[in-house]
């Protein structure tokens, strides 16, 4: 990997939400520790996975990557900048390079703004296009993800949940980033129009040389679109390696336990095999498990992973994990 | 909920000292004191009437002594006597020979001879009886109303209701009134056209002696006037949150569970839709409080409201202040009130 | 299973087209719903003509609104005496007043007329007035929220405790005596100039204004709060949209709704609180009609005159009723899940 191909790297990403009390006068009482020094590299072009159970923190390090919600501590590096010490308005001309595709089609949208606007805003505001011009750019965006351009002066609540999805994929496009973090983008949708908008944002990365995070909790459609894994809990990275070592050699507990969920579709042998079911609830993130967080529900927890936080280091070419025993 | 009673009491603290700080501000800020009307009087005269009245002390002071004898409870040994300057609203008896006494507005400007409390004691039974017959009359025209028309929707029924209500919404008092006034005072003789059916001594402070058709006759019509506003709003509330109701899904069941129309309705979709309806008691209130002033004025009823007017015309500052922060003592208590029965028949919202 | 579909599937550019063939956005949707509304209708109407009615009051109304002639004290048309008994045997008619005389000799129905123009300045003025004020600090403290946002909303709180009618009486009394007779050339004079110009009328808009905005500031709050937590002003922020823009094109237009149909059924109160201030007479000055004045007036003499007071009476109701009808059309037709239940 060279140093040179990686377009966003972050290094000890931590977000923590305080909890407060009081009516006139405030006071912090604890806080939820949802992204808890995360580090991992994102390689230009290519598509990283983030996967993990809800509130797991994964959507929140979407959002710190893009500064929506700005880290508490640690480094965003995009190529070279360090986009947790920049300023507000050099921060807005870096929003012209990241981008992100959001999880609710129907929430994500104006009402009260056509089509046409949602995906000509961004144009207008970083003062790329006017008029004409801008038209012409819109049509050209609704064009490429697959919608009839003579519909631009529609109102979002007249498409369904795929179509609206598309219009935010041309909205978010339409700054020509080069990264885009993609928010659980077909959580929401129908199965069939799942595989529809999967390739479609495919096929953009491969001719607009889009790098992607891609966010979601379904492990197969992950499995399709990413070349690098990352499996988060509680807010810390368990395991990250590339895909296909990822589905074949998984290493921590928490990742097994995932990939034994996924339906195989021959009745015979999902009969035959064996799942591993995690005991437990998920501890909440304001106090976590001292140690290993994901020791209290671990099949195979031992003593000093309650005593000591697992290092996230290499086992194997490219394979990191967070765990005592392996 | 201890905790919140207690913020909530807090809260009426704040309000108090704000509501007094405005209104003792704008009080003084308006040129002329009380003793500079029509009538000159001799300088000497006025002087010594402004030191009696403490009214030539920095305004600091002035307000300094205000609050401390209308907020702070005084606990003292011996008990209120009729001397003018020390006439508290309320005096508890307290084991041990003490007593507790609250509220000393202090004495009237424009009545020399009497004292705030004095005043509120003649007057504020009257506008209390008042709103306490609009309260009723709203709810029991209101209630009834609104569940017939839910329950018979888009009949006659319901357009007959609503077009009430929305009557009932629209018509100030300032018109209604005299309208009615005119209608069964004047020209069908059927009510007295003004005036007001009770005197003191009251029994507990506000209840009158004299409950027949002689008190009744100069009460029914103010109280239909003042109340037929909150009744329209409290009938399209409840339409409105019982025809929710009953779609519900529990309704359904109850009903497949076979019992009778009435006893679902009464049962189970009454008691959640008057959760709404609590609600808004606490604005209600307020505009019951705001009503009896108009109310007052145009039936020509003794009560506070009226006297308040006139106390304005006549600067009689103490009257001003404690009528202001009597009527905000009472719409903060209500709203705690309402908020705590609120808090008791929804039980989602206990623990917020 | 999803491996296949992937395999095969690829966007289809028919698959562009809008579920629906009208082409409308929501406020034509919404006027659509409101024009069918009879009763908004009615009351849009019923407005529409007093609006007329005060422009033109110079060329509708018979006779000038302050000028009497006191042989004509009291004076009544026949009809009168039809609809009001027992004012037959001491009525003095003729025929040159519509509704009536007062006790100057001054022609009712003029002074009705020329009275919308009052109620209807207190109206919109009024609203505008609140809608400004609550707006901007509403939206303020709901879009910047935390210490800010709770400073802001308990101060109002406290306001709000204040009993509505008291303080603007109180307020009413404090404008009037200060403003009455000040040194020429201050501050205070020139308020004072401007308000007998306008016939009393500036210090009971301000005094309304001061009262109304609390109410808006707090539904503009929270309808604040709740647009933006919502997806799209997080997606406006991402491509890059200033707080400024989030703002004006993005929240404000989708909470003027709801404030708009609470403004216009706060409009009657206003009507009703100026009437009563000149009522009590601390409201419009005389000779200026308003009908509020007109009824206290009328009042004195609702025994032997009812006419004096009862038809102001019956002008304030129809136009309270037309602001609540079209404010109820409003309201149904900008939240039609509400119909039918409420």
């Amino acid at each position: 990997m060279a140093a040179t191909d990686i377009l966003i790297r972050v290094e000890n990403l931590v977000k923590y939400f305080p909890i407060m009390r009081g009516i006139i006068f405030q006071k912090q009482i604890g806080s939820v520790h949802a992204v808890d020094d995360v580090s991992f590299n994102i390689i230009e072009g290519e598509t990283l996975g983030l996967v993990g159970e809800s509130g797991c923190g994964k959507s929140t390090t979407g959002r710190a990557i893009l500064q929506l919600q700005r880290p508490t501590s640690g480094h965003v590096f995009f190529k070279e900048e360090d986009l947790v010490t920049l300023k507000r308005n050099d921060l807005r001309k870096m929003r012209r390079k990241m981008q992100m595709i959001f999880q609710d089609p129907y929430a994500s949208l104006n009402p009260r703004m056509t089509v046409g606007e949602i995906v000509g805003e961004p144009l207008t505001i970083h003062g790329i296009d006017r008029g004409k011009e801008l038209q012409d750019h819109v049509d050209q965006l609704l064009h490429m993800v697959g919608l009839d351009p003579a519909y631009a002066n529609r109102y979002p609540h007249e498409f369904s949940g795929g179509q609206r999805q598309r219009i935010g994929v041309a909205r978010a496009l339409s700054v020509n980033p080069s990264f885009v973090v993609c928010d659980e983008p077909i959580s929401a949708l129908d199965v069939s129009i799942q595989a529809q908008v999967v390739n479609l944002l495919e096929d953009l990365q491969n001719e607009l040389h889009l790098t992607y995070l891609f966010i979601a909790h379904d492990l197969s459609m992950v499995r399709h679109i990413s070349k690098h894994v990352a499996v988060m809990y509680l807010g810390i990275i368990v395991e990250l390696t590339d895909r296909d070592e990822l589905y074949k050699h998984p290493l921590h507990p928490y990742t097994k336990a995932l990939l034994s969920a996924i339906p195989i579709p021959d009745a015979l042998a999902e009969a035959k095999r064996q799942r591993i079911i995690l005991q437990g609830e998920v501890p909440s993130p304001v106090n976590p498990p001292s140690g290993c967080r994901f020791r209290t529900r671990c099949p195979i927890a031992q003593k000093k992973c309650g005593e000591s936080k697992p290092e996230f280091r290499e086992v194997g070419s490219n394979h990191y994990v967070a765990c005592h025993l392996v | 909920m201890g905790r919140y009673i207690a913020r909530r009491l807090i809260y009426l603290v704040v309000v108090l000292f704000v509501v007094s700080g405005i209104t003792f501000l704008l009080e003084h800020a308006v040129p002329g004191g009380p003793f500079d009307r029509e009538k000159a009087l001799p300088p000497e005269i006025k002087a010594n009437l402004e030191r009696r009245y403490h009214l030539d002390d920095p305004l600091l002071v002035q307000y300094g002594n205000y609050l401390n004898d209308v907020i702070l409870p005084h606990l003292t040994f011996h008990p209120a006597t009729n001397n003018m300057d020390e006439d508290y609203l309320f005096n508890f008896r307290l084991p041990g020979g003490l007593w507790l006494q609250w509220m000393n507005f202090g004495p009237s400007y424009a009545s020399r001879s009497r004292t705030v409390n004095d005043i509120f004691r003649q007057q504020l039974p009257v506008s209390i009886q008042l709103g306490i017959m609009a309260f009723f009359v709203s709810v029991i025209i209101g209630m009834p109303l609104g569940i017939m028309a839910a329950l018979k929707q888009n009949t006659f029924f319901d357009y007959f209701g609503m077009s009430i209500a929305i009557i009932g919404v629209s018509i100030p008092i300032l018109a209604l009134g005299p309208i009615m006034v005119w209608l069964f005072g004047v020209d069908l003789k059927w009510l007295p056209p003004s005036g007001w059916g009770a005197q003191p001594p009251y029994i507990m402070g506000f209840i009158p002696h004299q409950l027949g058709w002689n008190f009744f006759k100069y009460a029914i019509m103010p109280a239909l006037v003042l109340g037929i506003g909150s009744s329209a709003i409290i009938a399209r509330l409840t339409r409105g949150s019982l025809l929710q109701v009953i779609r519900e899904d529990y309704i359904r069941t109850a009903r497949s569970k076979g019992l009778i129309e009435s006893l679902v309705i009464r049962r189970h979709a009454l008691r959640n839709s008057l959760i709404p309806v609590v609600t808004i008691l606490g604005p209600l209130f307020a505009a019951l409080v705001t009503g009896t002033f108009v109310t007052e004025l145009i039936f020509g009823i003794p009560g506070l409201g009226k006297y308040f007017v006139t106390s304005i015309n006549n600067r009689d500052y103490p009257v001003i202040m404690g009528t202001t922060l009597l009527y905000a003592v009472f719409l903060v208590i209500a709203n705690l009130i309402v908020d705590i029965v609120y808090a008791f028949l929804d039980p989602r919202i206990r623990y917020s | 299973m999803v491996a296949q579909l992937t395999e095969d599937t690829k966007p289809v550019p028919a698959g562009g087209t809008p579920l629906t063939h009208k082409r409308e956005n929501l406020w034509q949707d919404a006027f659509r719903r409101l024009v069918r509304n009879r009763a908004a209708m009615i009351g849009g109407t019923i407005i529409l003509i007093l609006i007329f009615i005060a422009i033109f009051a110079d060329f509708i109304a018979p006779y000038p609104y302050d000028k009497g002639v006191l042989t004509d004290q009291n004076k009544v048309p026949e009809w009168m005496g039809t609809l009001f008994p027992t004012m037959k045997p001491y009525m003095k008619t003729s025929d040159k007043y519509p509704f009536g005389a007062d006790y100057i000799g001054r022609d009712i129905f003029s002074r009705l007329i020329y009275g919308t123009r009052i109620s209807l300045s207190i109206a919109f003025i009024g609203a505008t007035i609140s809608l400004v004020i609550g707006i901007i600090y509403g939206s303020i403290s709901g879009y910047f929220g935390g210490r800010a946002d709770n400073l802001m909303m308990r101060s109002v709180d406290v306001l709000y405790a204040f009993p509505g009618l008291l303080f603007i009486i109180l307020l009413m009394a404090f404008f009037r005596s200060s403003f009455a007779k000040p040194q020429v050339g201050t501050f205070g004079s020139i308020l004072g100039q401007i308000d007998s110009h306008m016939g009393g009328m500036f210090f009971i808009i301000i005094g309304i204004g001061l009262t109304a905005w609390e109410t808006t500031a707090r539904l503009t709050r929270g309808q604040v709060l709740s647009a933006r937590e919502k997806e799209y002003i997080e997606a406006a922020r991402t491509v890059g949209a200033s707080d400024v823009r989030i703002m004006f094109r993005h929240i404000l237009p989708n909470i003027v709704g709801p404030l708009i149909i609470v403004e216009t059924l706060a409009i009657p109160a206003y009507i009703g609180t100026e009437a009563f201030l000149s009522f009590i007479g601390l409201g419009i000055n005389p000779p200026t009609p308003s009908w509020g004045a007109m009824i206290s007036d009328g009042a004195q003499s609702i025994r032997t005159y009812p006419n004096q007071a009862i038809f102001p009476a019956l002008a304030l109701a129809i136009t309270m009723f037309a602001f609540n009808f079209l404010g109820d059309g409003l309201r149904d037709a900008l939240e039609p899940r509400m119909r039918g239940s409420q």
